[in-house]
């Protein structure tokens, strides 16, 4: 189970990127994994506001659909359009093409937070 | 098991397994004004064959449209229906089909709602069909729900040309969804465009409109549609599937949703139903549509096979987050529009369309020969259905001409106390020279009487 060591993660399978004020969001390699075959993800519109632990979006697998969380308040800068076309993306490469929304973050210490890889890795436990 | 017929012996055995002394005691907490003492107030029992003759006088004494000619329409219409496709309906392979959920034992079943889905599709000129909704009304209001969930946005505007019925079970949803409904008021029986124009604020999500409109008229579908995205709403047409066959179907006005009432194809006029809708979008709106949706696809040694397919929108898996509550569609109803339209094919359904469309205006011109009578939409175009201004209280007339055997029109009175001179007259490829002559002159006699019996019948009446 790959979880790299410079993102930060939510115990509900997103990680997090920090660049300066905005935070690149996708989903874990272990999230794709058990979702399976990603067929449509429904995202924000850019300016959109986001609260922290509530929903942004929805991901459809084949036979199930799941909440996105936002893991981080903020507005939405970016969303990757990409995956309009090519949802697979999210299976294939998670943590770059897969990335899904770029928050431009309200409060940025709420960052610091977030689990680890390490942290992260250990929610998983009996899953992992 | 049988629920019916306990003996004393089993309501003792019972009785005791609850420890209950006797039935009188079981009941003893029932207030005694509650209680019917003696026997029951009721006939006494009649044999089965008894029962069937009293129902068949009863049924007798209906008027219904096999035994008058019938001019009414205002949503649902008498058009002919082959014997074949009784025959196919009923057969018990489709007449107890229900969900098919597991493909491997569904083919025909899903295979018929796909043919369904495609036939819609043409006919609307849209890209995507579901598999039906309940009736023309419900797929109004969740195509109101579409676009509201497409926008953002939370006011649907609704032109007065949409089915009166239609617009309150629209309000209806908009209660409990949370949305605002505006009404766009027709001029000269059609929607008028300056007013929508006024309407369209940039809150506005969607604009409803139907095709041909309540009043039978012809819309301009693509002035409603620009002036729609222009302020970049959803535009809906809610259409008749038998007009659609001659004009041009509002898919190809740029519409972004088509729904309509199925019953035309193939469905009989029954009291209260049942109906079925209609709904059609464009292909990039295919993950909000509600309800099901048939596909095609290929199994793993390349044969072609039908499924249930993108059920990730419905219910039984998003839950609460789900396109609509629907979990179902109008299996049995959904088929006797795809048989029906399979046997009168694409030219069979233009010659219906026309020969109805002759119809009424034959018998709209005529009637409008009549002194006192008119066109109460002037020269609007319209298709099979048009309104009549009577010189009196339409209920006389509606009185008058049941008695020569004609279902005369829907009182728009029902609708509007102000319309109490207008009727709502359809005409079906089904309708008679002899019949709509017998209408007029009907409505000529009618209207030479002086006026004062026409108020002295309508006192009558209330």
């Amino acid at each position: 189970m790959k979880a790299p060591k410079d993102l930060k993660y939510t115990p509900s399978h997103e990680w997090v990127r920090v660049r300066g004020q905005e935070a690149e969001v996708g989903i874990t390699d272990f999230a794709q994994g058990e979702l399976g075959d990603v067929v449509f993800v429904e995202l924000p519109a850019v300016g959109t506001s986001v609260a922290r632990n509530k929903s942004f979006g929805t991901i459809d697998a084949v036979k199930t659909v799941s909440d996105l969380f936002a893991p981080l308040s903020g507005e939405v800068a970016a969303i990757n359009t990409e995956l309009k076309a090519n949802p697979a993306l999210i299976n294939q490469s998670p943590y770059e093409k897969g990335w899904m929304i770029r928050i431009k973050m309200a409060s940025p210490a709420e960052a610091d937070s977030l689990l680890s890889a390490e942290a992260y890795e250990k929610t998983l436990g009996a899953h992992a | 098991m049988s629920f019916v017929g306990r003996s004393e012996a089993e309501r003792r055995e019972m009785l005791q397994r609850i420890g209950a002394p006797s039935l009188e005691a079981l009941w003893a907490a029932i207030p005694p004004e509650f209680r019917v003492r003696g026997s029951l107030p009721v006939d006494a029992p009649l044999a089965e064959y008894e029962i069937a003759r009293r129902f068949a006088q009863w049924a007798e004494s209906n008027a219904d449209a096999n035994h008058y000619a019938c001019f009414l329409g205002a949503g649902v219409y008498d058009h002919f229906i082959p014997a074949a496709l009784r025959s196919l309906l009923s057969r018990s392979e489709f007449a107890t089909a229900y969900t098919p959920y597991q493909p491997e034992v569904s083919q025909g079943t899903l295979q018929s709602i796909f043919e369904y889905q495609s036939m819609i599709c043409e006919l609307t000129g849209m890209e995507v069909a579901n598999a039906s909704m309940y009736d023309g009304a419900t797929a109004c209001a969740e195509a109101a729900h579409l676009a509201i969930g497409a926008t953002g946005r939370r006011i649907v505007l609704v032109s007065e040309g949409v089915h009166p019925h239609y617009r309150e079970v629209v309000r209806t949803y908009a209660a409990a969804g949370s949305f605002e409904v505006r009404d766009v008021p027709l001029e000269r029986g059609a929607t008028a465009v300056p007013a929508l124009k006024r309407l369209l604020t940039p809150e506005v999500a969607a604009f409803l409109w139907a095709q041909p409109n309540f009043e039978g008229i012809v819309e301009d579908g693509l002035a409603l549609t620009e002036a729609t995205h222009a302020a970049g709403a959803y535009s809906i047409a809610s259409a008749d599937p038998v007009a659609l066959a001659v004009l041009q179907p509002p898919g190809k006005d740029g519409a972004d949703i088509v729904v309509g009432e199925g019953q035309p194809l193939g469905v009989p006029m029954g009291y209260g139903g049942p109906l079925v809708g209609f709904f059609s979008v464009r292909k990039s709106d295919v993950r909000r549509l509600p309800g099901r949706l048939a596909g095609v696809t290929v199994d793993l040694d390349g044969r072609r096979g039908f499924v249930l397919t993108l059920q990730t929108r419905e219910q039984h898996i998003r839950r609460e987050r789900a396109t609509s509550n629907i979990c179902t569609n109008q299996g049995l109803m959904a088929l006797a529009n795809t048989v029906h339209m399979a046997l009168l094919g694409a030219q069979g359904m233009r010659e219906v369309a026309l020969q109805s469309m002759e119809k009424a205006h034959y018998l709209a011109r005529r009637a409008a020969q009549v002194p006192g009578v008119s066109l109460a939409n002037g020269e609007a175009p319209y298709f099979r259905e048009f309104v009549l201004r009577l010189p009196g209280p339409a209920a006389g007339f509606l009185r008058a001409a049941e008695k020569r055997r004609i279902l005369a029109g829907v009182p728009l009175e029902r609708f509007d106390r102000a319309r109490s001179q207008e009727i709502l007259v359809a005409a079906t490829e089904k309708r008679t020279r002899e019949e709509m002559d017998r209408y007029v002159e009907t409505l000529a006699e009618w209207a030479r009487r002086p006026a004062k019996a026409k108020v002295e019948e309508a006192a009558c009446r209330s």
